[in-house]
């Protein structure tokens, strides 16, 4: 059987992780290919809802990412995102799911080497783990 | 199924076309544009559409007070269920409350790998059970608590309150540790698909651990239970609100009291009210804690408003007024605490309370609290 290879979706805020994705690119950095990347405009307009309808469709990890506290483009937006994903992880926890499985990132646009890094951490973290356990819907379609 | 076999099902055709649904309705008195009697007109004059695409659809609280004054006795919320599961078939789904996060937490919990861990919060001064016969249902509780703490509500103080009240009386429930979500919001969403795979699953669950009795601190779970479930499971066992299994205790002498020197008003919430017809219950039970004097609002029992929103779909500045107008009769009854038996009665007034929005918040301030609350601070 071929090896698992975990789906990740990633929400990536436009004025800087979405733009480190860009550099690792041109950069030529290597990164698995299991991300698909989401772009939003900003990190603190990511949801709750987004993240679940990621799971739902069968993601076996989620990244939101965006800029650090202090660059966001909207003056707040990470600490809106950072509220939102905490109170997201402790109703995640209750359902079960592994915290590695929904992960919070701060990646400048500088970074193009930390979001690849980060990918790469994920996916081996992901192996690990095996498929979601929300994993009906892919399964039928497989 | 389509239109014309609702019609048939829920008997819609008896419609006399003589407006009471709507005149009564609570949505109808703040939302212009919403009408029980021409929706069923729309259904019956063949405008399936105007229905089914319309967003009314979803605003309906299917809260029964129109069922109650329908001369022809048409089962309106019933009707509004089975169109809303059409609507979801032609990707209507509504505006669900919160994003849709409740919802979604619900489709996800149909995952049959998920192991959860809802019984973190439970700590050795609760007493439970391996093999009683009755089993305290905990429902939504340990995921609403997260997701309401900005408006300083924990569900699960409700579900620790019955715990200890069953305590008292030398019960010790059954807990499950992977129960999952009843299906109630999926099922009045129309998401039938979900509800099924939900009732499915619980009733499994209820059958291997061969319980003879469910309580439930939740009017939604206990209704879903009691007049749902049969239609798609059989669970082989009794179903009981905790109000009405307090109630019983109590007249059995089986639950002494210690003095709360509160004046208090009760809110009936529509799944225990008037969907079950438990109203004397909750009463009872009050009246039983010396020192609560209970007044009555201006509506209440079968006349009592609903909190505004159900099944956490169509939240708008409607229901806003609506929670308003029943937050108004609660505190002009000079009641300083106002009782419900519903966790989600609870989440919405205590929205409307601390909504930061200047146009939507309600301007009467009402201390908060579910019957199992007052109950557990009355225990000796």
């Amino acid at each position: 059987m071929a090896e698992f290879e975990p789906q990740i979706v990633a929400f990536c805020c436009n004025w800087c992780t979405y733009a480190a994705a860009d550099l690792a690119g041109t950069s030529r950095i290597h990164y698995p290919p299991n991300v698909k990347i989401v772009r939003v405009m900003c990190s603190g307009m990511v949801n709750p809802i987004y993240v679940l309808k990621a799971f739902e469709g069968g993601a076996d990890g989620v990244l939101v990412a965006g800029c650090h506290l202090t660059d966001c483009h909207y003056i707040d937006g990470p600490v809106k995102c950072d509220a939102a994903i905490d109170k997201l992880r402790k109703v995640l926890h209750v359902l079960g799911l592994e915290d590695e499985r929904l992960r919070r990132e701060m990646i400048a646009t500088s970074e193009g080497t930390v979001f690849a890094h980060v990918i790469q951490e994920m996916v081996e973290q992901l192996k690990k783990l095996g498929p979601s356990p929300f994993k009906v819907k892919m399964e039928a379609l497989a | 199924m389509n239109l014309e076999d609702i019609i048939q099902e829920t008997k819609t055709y008896y419609c006399l076309e003589c407006g009471k649904c709507t005149s009564v309705c609570p949505v109808a008195r703040y939302d212009p544009s919403f009408s029980p009697r021409q929706m069923i007109e729309n259904a019956l004059l063949g405008f399936g559409n105007e229905l089914l695409f319309d967003k009314e659809l979803f605003s309906c609280l299917t809260c029964y007070t129109c069922q109650q004054k329908c001369p022809s006795d048409i089962d309106f919320p019933v009707f509004v269920q089975k169109a809303r599961s059409l609507a979801q078939d032609n990707e209507q789904h509504g505006v669900c409350a919160h994003s849709g996060q409740l919802q979604s937490l619900a489709r996800l919990m149909t995952g049959p790998a998920i192991k959860q861990k809802r019984l973190e919060w439970l700590s050795k001064e609760y007493r439970v059970s391996e093999n009683g016969d009755v089993l305290l249902w905990v429902g939504c509780a340990p995921y609403f608590a997260p997701i309401f703490e900005d408006i300083e509500f924990n569900a699960l103080d409700i579900t620790k309150a019955s715990l200890k009240a069953l305590n008292s009386l030398g019960i010790a429930p059954k807990l499950l540790p992977n129960e999952k979500c009843c299906g109630h919001d999926a099922l009045w969403t129309g998401d039938v698909e979900t509800f099924k795979k939900l009732a499915e699953y619980n009733a499994a669950q209820i059958k291997e651990a061969g319980v003879k009795k469910i309580v439930f601190s939740c009017p939604e779970g206990y209704r879903t239970f009691k007049l749902d479930y049969p239609n798609y499971v059989d669970l082989g066992c009794e179903v009981q609100h905790i109000s009405e299994f307090l109630a019983e205790k109590i007249e059995q002498n089986g639950l002494k009291f210690k003095e709360i020197k509160k004046k208090v008003t009760y809110q009936d919430p529509c799944r225990l009210g008037r969907h079950l017809g438990v109203y004397e219950a909750p009463r009872k039970v009050l009246k039983s804690i010396p020192g609560i004097e209970l007044v009555e609002m201006k509506h209440s029992g079968l006349e009592s408003i609903c909190c505004g929103t159900s099944a956490f779909t169509n939240c708008d500045s409607y229901s806003n007024m609506l929670r308003a107008e029943r937050l108004c009769e609660a505190t002009e009854t000079g009641a300083e605490l106002l009782i419900t038996a519903c966790p989600k009665c609870q989440t919405h007034f205590r929205c409307a309370m601390t909504d930061k929005g200047k146009e939507h918040r309600s301007t009467s301030k009402i201390e908060i609290m579910d019957l199992a609350n007052l109950v557990a601070n009355a225990i000796e």
